[in-house]
């Protein structure tokens, strides 16, 4: 098993005329956190909607585990283990927290409709397995008390936590946050990055990750990739990017 | 072989004038569209009033008015058109204008509502059979191409391209160069950035269904006294053709209305012709799946991006 | 206040414009003439209402927010719910044997209905897809039946399974390509896929009898015994087998009986099936398909699931519509049926079965009632849809949704 999970080369996407993103280049290895960050419109996001099959990428390949996935519809590149959070979370806000977590195991479940029309023994013992799951993780993010309230209803850091939880309960090897710090108070912050980490290390998930909250980035990212105006700037260790001339001059004026 | 030149020719004319109709509706589907997003349902009814009244409209002025022809029928669309606008204006106010801003569904519901309740008013005030027009409009163009086969152009045809491609015109150079013109085309690009620049966007929006209406009352007038009948439910064939005409074209674009309608008569008529004339209204369903499959965007639509 | 009068009076107006070409003036023909018969009485007291209405209207807003009166009727709780549905199937059960002929073949059709109402709900109040060829698919289980009676001789229990199997795999046919499509063409394509069933219907003479139909479709038997006064040669018929007098009433009760059947079947599946992932996967769908996407979930599949289903479901209806009247033709498959389904939909509240089946109910029965008003039946369906969206888009009776709930 090789060591690079997810590697993006010669990725560009083109909107109409307007160039989003111009051959941005990078692996995330297995076990990874790899930061994304830059300053706003720099095409990061549309990087993520291209690794995740929601835009088709003008040019450029995107190799999860050898395997090319630009080109797959989203639902197959989730199928492939690589899930995703939302800027604007998308959460199924009318249904339950506990049902958002059911429905996203649903491609792990018994799912025909004569077992479950009939409830025959084995899509009982799935769906008590699949509700098992969905309360460890409840556990795990420590919403569990908020398992029958509408998932809409959930005080933001919570809906954050559990649109988290959702995408590993479908068990990816690849997890990507789109911007998980946004809206988060000081402890929150610290707590995402507590999670990220935890997630890694026990979960042997790898995490790309799109942020502007540099604390969390340099605290948890094992390398980054700096974008501006669609282009890639720099890839490296926190410490060296943090202190690269290029990289000043691009947020100069932000932050 | 040489039956073949002569013959397209006329289906050509054939399909031009039915292609002008179709454009007439189409452009109220694609204003709208193009404007709140949403596909008006009831729009083929109107066309079906305008034919109606314009027949009202004969009927008081009595057909041996002594009024010269043109005359006449210039008053039956006036008055058609006329009626029509108000009838677009209160169809929006009253089904549609509520509903703006929540689930899609609704106003489609309230719109398909809108369409049975108009047919059925119709139905009860004016009979629900087919009735007859008197025709006006006689005689045809008529010319020999060739060997044996001779070209019919109706003069009632002809009116109807004629009188097409002068509001064509006449629309187009309003939308590009008056005032509500603009401030119709910035609504249709960014509803929410114009209405903050301080455009008045629920005036446009009634605009928008008011001028719609006009030009489907004229269709419906034209073709009533080219056809010779009409009852009350001509509008929902008439409006599926024509919304499938707009989608053709590129929905939300007026030009592509246009060459929609054109585009879907031509391919109708030829249809008829050469392959089956019991199966034609199927040409423009089944145009309608293939565009809406391989190329939703329409010929001269923008091709739309998802935002994740 | 002034301002109140003058949009009144512009309302006014506007009314007199709408009703004159259409109820002011009404063209009659007599002979070679047409003249207008003018009905000035309907102008004048349609802008008077339209005026008093206007005028009345900031007074009626301001009373309504005074009282504090959100006009809403409470929702349905599951134990009232589950209580309601007992109650109409108590009722449904002893009908037949306390009412009379005419309302027992009210009662069939209200069923037929309530079949085809539970099946247009999964699709449009479930997965939220605006089918409006639904009538396509209930065409197809008729003809079903009728075609494998008349080139094949098939009674009506053996010619079911097919009805609904050749619906649902019309339905994956035309859902397979199509149900990517955005929410309103979705509607128009839809649509245009009924009406050239129907059309197909028409044209198709040799096979299907063209504007004529099929006839002499018979009705379901009891375990193959004919239901009849009189059966051919060597076939025994129910009433003789079981010794009793033949009742022209007893065909009547029985095709009631096996319409509850058919529709308890439907209301047993539609009612497991929102419980389970699927129905699940539906609401999340129907919410946010992206979400959806970004976890794996095919949307197409999952609608096609929704779609086919609503299409056996409306097989399984036009199979026994078939039955009943003994003849199919084209006519009786028109969009106007998809609209009549979907206003059942509509009113009884997308998603929620009790109150479909309660506006099976009513618009059913309401028109046959009001015989006289036959005229009006469209028109007042369609003013309902409008003013439902209006006031109350999501139905008369919404129920709580049935969620998964987790046992602290």
């Amino acid at each position: 098993m090789s060591e690079v999970l997810l590697k993006v080369s010669g990725l560009t996407m083109k909107f109409g005329g307007l160039l989003a993103v111009d051959q941005v280049e990078f692996d995330v290895k297995r076990d990874e956190v790899f930061a994304i960050i830059g300053p706003n419109g720099a095409g990061k996001t549309t990087v993520f909607n291209c690794v995740g099959g929601f835009y088709k990428p003008t040019t450029g390949d995107i190799l999860m585990d050898g395997k090319k996935i630009n080109g797959l519809p989203s639902h197959k590149v989730a199928q492939q283990g690589l899930v995703r959070t939302f800027q604007n979370v998308r959460l199924f806000k009318n249904l339950t927290v506990l049902e958002n977590l059911l429905v996203a195991q649903h491609t792990h479940i018994e799912t025909r409709l004569l077992p479950g029309l009939f409830k025959v023994p084995s899509y009982r013992r799935s769906e008590q397995e699949a509700q098992k799951n969905a309360v460890d993780w409840l556990d795990f993010m420590g919403i569990r008390q908020f398992a029958n309230r509408e998932a809409g209803n959930l005080a933001y850091g919570h809906q954050r936590r559990l649109e988290i939880a959702r995408c590993m309960i479908t068990r990816p090897r690849l997890l990507m946050l789109d911007e998980p710090a946004a809206g988060l108070n000081p402890q929150e912050k610290r707590d995402l990055q507590q999670l990220i980490d935890q997630l890694r290390k026990e979960f042997g998930v790898a995490v790309l990750l799109i942020e502007h909250d540099m604390s969390l980035v340099m605290g948890v990212s094992d390398r980054i990739l700096v974008m501006e105006h669609g282009k890639p700037i720099t890839i490296g260790l926190p410490a060296d990017v943090r202190v690269d001339p290029r990289v000043i001059k691009a947020y100069l004026g932000e932050e | 072989m040489s039956e073949l030149i002569p013959q397209l020719t006329q289906q050509l004319f054939n399909g031009l004038s039915l292609g002008a109709i179709y454009a007439l509706i189409a452009i109220g589907y694609t204003m709208v569209y193009g404007i709140i997003g949403m596909i008006n349902f009831a729009h083929g009814e109107i066309y079906m009033i305008g034919a109606y009244v314009g027949l009202v409209t004969l009927s008081a002025l009595g057909v041996n008015s002594g009024l010269p022809l043109p005359i006449v029928i210039l008053v039956m669309l006036i008055v058609a058109v006329l009626v029509t606008g108000v009838y677009g204006y209160a169809t929006e106010k009253v089904a549609y204008a509520p509903l703006r801003g929540g689930p899609r569904l609704v106003p489609l519901i309230s719109a398909i509502g809108m369409s049975i309740f108009l047919q059925n008013w119709v139905a009860i005030g004016q009979g629900a059979r087919d009735m007859a027009v008197p025709a006006l409009v006689t005689g045809s163009v008529q010319f020999q191409l060739g060997s044996d086969f001779v070209v019919t152009a109706p003069y009632s045809r002809i009116m109807i391209i004629v009188v097409t491609v002068l509001l064509m015109i006449a629309l187009s150079l309003f939308i590009k160069y008056s005032r509500i013109g603009r401030a119709s085309r910035a609504c249709s690009q960014d509803l929410r950035m114009a209405n903050l620049l301080g455009i008045d966007t629920n005036r446009i929006i009634s605009f928008t269904f008011i001028i719609g209406a006009m030009l489907a009352a004229v269709g419906g007038v034209l073709i009533a006294l080219a056809i010779g009948k009409l009852n009350p439910f001509i509008g929902f064939i008439a409006g599926i053709k024509a919304f499938t005409a707009a989608v053709l074209g590129g929905i939300g674009s007026i030009p592509g209305a246009m060459l929609g309608g054109v585009l879907l008569g031509l391919a109708e008529t030829f249809a008829a012709a050469y392959i089956s004339s019991q199966y034609k209204d199927i040409v423009a369903f089944l145009l309608l799946v293939f565009i809406l499959l391989f190329r939703p965007t329409g010929l001269l639509g923008k091709p739309e991006v998802e935002k994740v | 206040m002034g301002n109140n009068i003058k949009n009144a009076l512009i309302a006014a107006f506007m009314a007199g414009v709408i009703i004159a070409p259409i109820f002011g003036l009404q063209i009659v023909r007599s002979g070679m003439q047409t003249h207008l018969q003018p009905e000035w009485h309907m102008i004048v007291a349609g802008m008077a209402i339209v005026f008093a209405f206007q005028v009345i209207r900031p007074y009626l807003r301001r009373l309504f927010k005074r009282s504090g009166k959100v006009r809403t009727m409470p929702v349905l709780t599951e134990p009232a719910r589950r209580g309601l549905i007992f109650l109409l199937i108590a009722i449904a059960l002893i009908w037949p044997f306390f009412t009379g002929r005419a309302q027992v073949d009210i009662a069939t059709l209200v069923l037929i209905y309530v079949m085809l109402g539970l099946g247009l709900n999964i699709v449009v109040g479930f997965a939220g897809l605006l089918d409006l060829g639904f009538v396509g698919f209930y065409a197809v289980g008729a003809y079903t039946y009728a075609l494998l009676y008349h080139w094949a001789g098939w009674g009506f229990w053996e010619a079911l399974p097919f009805a609904g199997a050749m619906s649902a795999l019309f339905g994956f046919l035309l859902g397979f390509p199509v149900l990517r499509l955005r929410g309103d063409y979705l509607a128009i394509v839809t649509l245009g896929f009924g009406e050239i069933i129907r059309l197909l219907l028409i044209n198709l003479y040799s096979l299907t009898g063209g504007p004529d139909g099929i006839s002499g479709i018979p009705k379901p038997t009891v375990l193959g015994f004919p239901m009849a006064r009189r059966a051919p040669e060597g076939v025994t018929t129910f009433h003789e087998l079981v010794g009793w007098n033949f009742d022209n009433q007893d065909v009547i009760i029985y095709l009631y009986l096996m319409a509850l059947c058919l529709a308890l079947l439907t209301l047993f599946v539609s009612n497991r099936v929102i419980r389970m992932p699927i129905g699940r996967a539906w609401e999340a769908l129907r919410e946010d398909e992206i979400a959806c996407r970004s976890l794996g979930l095919n949307p197409t599949r999952i609608k096609l699931s929704a779609f086919t289903m609503g299409a056996m479901f409306a097989g399984f209806g036009g199979a026994f519509f078939a039955a009943r009247q003994g003849l199919v033709n084209p006519e009786s498959f028109t969009f106007m049926e998809s609209a009549l389904i979907l206003a059942i939909v509509v009113l009884g509240g997308m998603g929620s079965q009790v109150g479909v089946i309660l506006a099976a109910i009513v618009l059913t029965v309401v028109p046959e009632i009001a015989r006289e008003f036959a005229e009006y039946r469209m028109l007042i369906f369609g003013l309902v849809m409008v003013l439902m969206m209006i006031w109350r888009p999501q139905g008369l009776l919404p129920v709580k949704r049935p969620q998964v709930e987790l046992k602290v």
